[in-house]
């Protein structure tokens, strides 16, 4: 037998059947619900008279409009409240497993599932969110669906899907201190583009992937839809079967025995075939700052804004144009002179402990830049956020002058009041920097939390090993 | 779904790569439980001067008059001229429902991102993969021509242009029959109930934990 990739073994896994032309049936084993895509996929099945085929499978919870003020019990916004109470609504007549406003294991879906162990190696997960990437840091094959795959899950339990390319990202060596997983992946993306991955799965590898904690591994596998990939992914090891034993989901006793052989499995061949393979040096990625409105506008905190004049590509040349007009920065400019009005830690990408503790370690006993006009860490999950109190976290965070919020998506998208005003420069731990993204006119630099809590300090952008 | 054939339309050129679903459809006008309503706010940040919210009265706003959409020789264009990974970011349909709406039925770009690509085919809207080349003489074309036109035909696979020239492309067999007669996909799946079912009864066996 030929030698498989992880992605060929989650595939062959679950294809319930295959056309001649490659067409293929996919079965969803996870599907994870939020408020914003998945209205109209309910409103669709009622009005085909069609029933969920597992409602088992399906994991829902609100998260991207929900306020994020401390202890709030209500929406202001009619209109965001009518969504949340609409997959309320649909959460109960269809008896889903649910996490709803007030119940502590509510936050960002693609924190709550892998927290909750709804997430397990070698299964697929979907979720109508581009973000499902996350969940393939456990091996497992996951990605971002519309809302009329959502229905199509809903009412079938599988997709119509083509198998993708398969592109291994191997990142060798280990990552000097004060550079972290979303330094990697930042430079990966800077590296092949955000639209390297069109068409691929990606797996992450090499020793510095596997030195990252399952924290650091989600955050990868985060940005591979940044990067283009509809999934990414990271093989199974001790550390994921650490991370995910003894959660509520997962299975236990003789069942755990069982699932863990099956797991052990979960990895590329020695000699597997990939249709591409990218190699990074880990020592040689510095903390990374985006200065543009694209994830690969990407440079070193050590180096400068590009010059537009020094690309020959005229549509590039063009974006970068744009993009320094949109962003209001000057070519040339050293990244550490840009100044910030707000900093955001949290989201899907860096709103774990992991992440918090990482800022945290940075801020401890020091103040937020009195230019700030507002420093924001908004938990992934309202464990998280336990966790976090537990810890002391929280007063080191309120302390230097932090907002401490309820868990939500919240200035990641802006899709509740946590948002930024035209022309204001923010430092955030999230994924897209895109144009208006954080609000309109709102201008986004995408940072590690490490960097985002000393920018925090400066007031504007540091390098944190030397901070 | 609407059935996609054939399409004569006139085009508006985005000349800008790595244009986002965000975007196409801003973040606020997702707060709606409904499929439509969007067509309004396709590209609203940058279409209008003003900040764009749900249910605002339009006609009250302040139109960029420098976006493409609001010239006045693109109104009433049926297809979008666009660059590379068209489409990239959220994977939220509503971009595909917002263009729809607003009345184009076909994007022709030299690349697209994946969620985007998939979510046009349930819509009956047309994702055109054309080479970059072709893009950028269609592109120069554009702005020497006004009322530019394309025929595109589904069926044949081609591009016809104003001068005569014609522009093969390809498309998965699969996705371009379920285009040409507007079906409903889960329609499709459900042919294949047994099957499902075969396989589940299969997978329980070997992953029980897959399925509590
Ligand atoms: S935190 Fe941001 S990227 Fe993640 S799911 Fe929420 S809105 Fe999407």
């Amino acid at each position: 037998m030929a030698d498989k990739t992880l992605y060929d073994k989650l595939w062959a896994a679950h294809v319930v059947r295959t056309d001649p032309d490659g067409t293929a049936l996919l079965y969803i084993d996870r599907h994870l619900v939020h408020e914003v895509t998945s209205p109209q996929a309910f409103e669709g099945l009622q009005l085909a008279e069609r029933q969920p085929w597992r409602p088992e499978s399906m994991v829902a919870m609100p998260d991207h409009n929900t306020p994020t003020d401390p202890g709030f019990t209500t929406i202001d916004d009619p209109i965001s409240r009518l969504q949340v109470e609409t997959l309320d609504h649909n959460a109960r007549a269809h008896e889903l497993s649910y996490f709803p406003i007030g119940d502590i294991r509510r936050g960002i879906v693609h924190v709550v599932g892998p927290e909750q162990g709804a997430t397990l190696p070698g299964m697929t997960v979907v979720c109508g969110d581009s973000h499902t990437s996350t969940h393939g840091a456990f091996g497992a094959l996951a990605f971002g669906i519309g809302t009329s795959e959502v229905e199509h899950v809903m009412a079938t339990q599988c997709l119509i899907q083509k198998k993708s390319k398969a592109m291994l990202v191997r990142v060798d060596g280990q990552i000097r201190p004060g550079v972290t997983a979303k330094d990697i992946v930042l430079a990966i993306i800077g590296q092949i583009g955000t639209a390297g991955g069109t068409g691929y799965a990606i797996e992450f590898g090499g020793d510095a992937i596997r030195a990252l904690s399952m924290e650091g591994r989600m955050t990868v596998c985060n940005m591979a839809i940044e990067a283009g990939a509809r999934a990414g992914m990271v093989a199974v090891d001790e550390v994921t079967l650490a991370y995910v034993k003894d959660r509520p989901f997962a299975p236990q006793g003789k069942e755990w025995e069982q699932a863990l052989q099956s797991w052990r499995d979960l990895h590329s061949d020695l000699h597997a075939q990939f249709d591409r393979v990218v190699t990074l040096d880990a020592a040689q990625i510095q903390p990374q700052v985006t200065w543009g409105t694209s994830p690969e506008m990407v440079v070193a905190v050590s180096d400068r804004i590009p010059d537009p004049a020094q690309e020959t590509d005229p549509t590039k040349r063009a974006g970068i144009e744009r993009a320094l007009d949109y962003m209001g920065l000057r070519p040339n400019m050293p990244i550490t002179e840009i100044q910030l009005d707000r900093v955001f830690i949290g989201s899907c990408t860096n709103g774990r402990i992991d992440d918090l503790r990482a800022a945290a370690a940075v801020i401890k006993g020091r103040k937020v830049a009195p230019s700030l006009k507002q420093a924001l860490v908004v938990p992934g999950s309202g464990l998280v956020k336990q966790q976090a109190e537990a810890e002391g976290l929280d007063r080191i965070f309120t302390d230097a002058g932090f907002e401490w919020r309820e868990p939500g998506c919240s200035m990641c998208l802006a899709m509740n009041a946590d948002r930024l005003l035209p022309g204001e420069h923010c430092a955030a731990t999230s994924n897209r920097n895109f144009e208006g993204r954080q609000g309109q006119g709102g201008r986004t630099h995408l940072v590690s939390p490490a960097m985002a809590a000393a920018a925090a300090l400066a007031g504007h952008f540091v390098d944190v090993r030397t901070f | 779904m609407q059935a996609f054939t054939r399409l004569d339309g006139l085009v508006v050129p985005m000349d800008r790569a790595n244009v986002d679903t965000d975007a196409i459809i801003p973040k606020q006008f997702l707060k709606s439980i409904k499929r439509t309503g969007f067509g309004p706010h396709l590209f609203d940040e940058w279409r209008y001067l003003d900040r764009g919210e749900p249910g605002m009265d339009n006609s009250q706003r302040s139109p960029n008059p420098e976006f493409c959409l609001n010239l006045p020789r693109y109104q009433g264009a049926s297809i979008l001229l666009a660059r590379e990974n068209f489409g990239c970011g959220s994977s939220r349909e509503h971009a595909v429902w917002a263009l729809d709406e607003y009345g184009i039925r076909c994007v022709i770009a030299p690349s697209f991102a994946d969620i985007f690509f998939t979510n046009c085919f349930k819509s009956g809207l047309l994702p055109l993969q054309l080479p970059a080349e072709t893009v950028d003489s269609l592109f120069r074309e554009i702005t020497t021509r006004p009322g530019y036109r394309l025929t595109v035909d589904l069926l044949a696979q081609s591009v016809l242009t104003p001068k005569g020239a014609v522009f093969g492309f390809q498309i998965d067999p699969f996705r371009k029959e379920c285009l040409i007669n507007g079906w409903d996909d889960i329609e499709l799946t459900l042919r294949h109930a047994e099957d499902i079912r075969a396989y589940e009864a299969r997978r329980r066996q070997q992953a029980p934990w897959l399925f509590q």
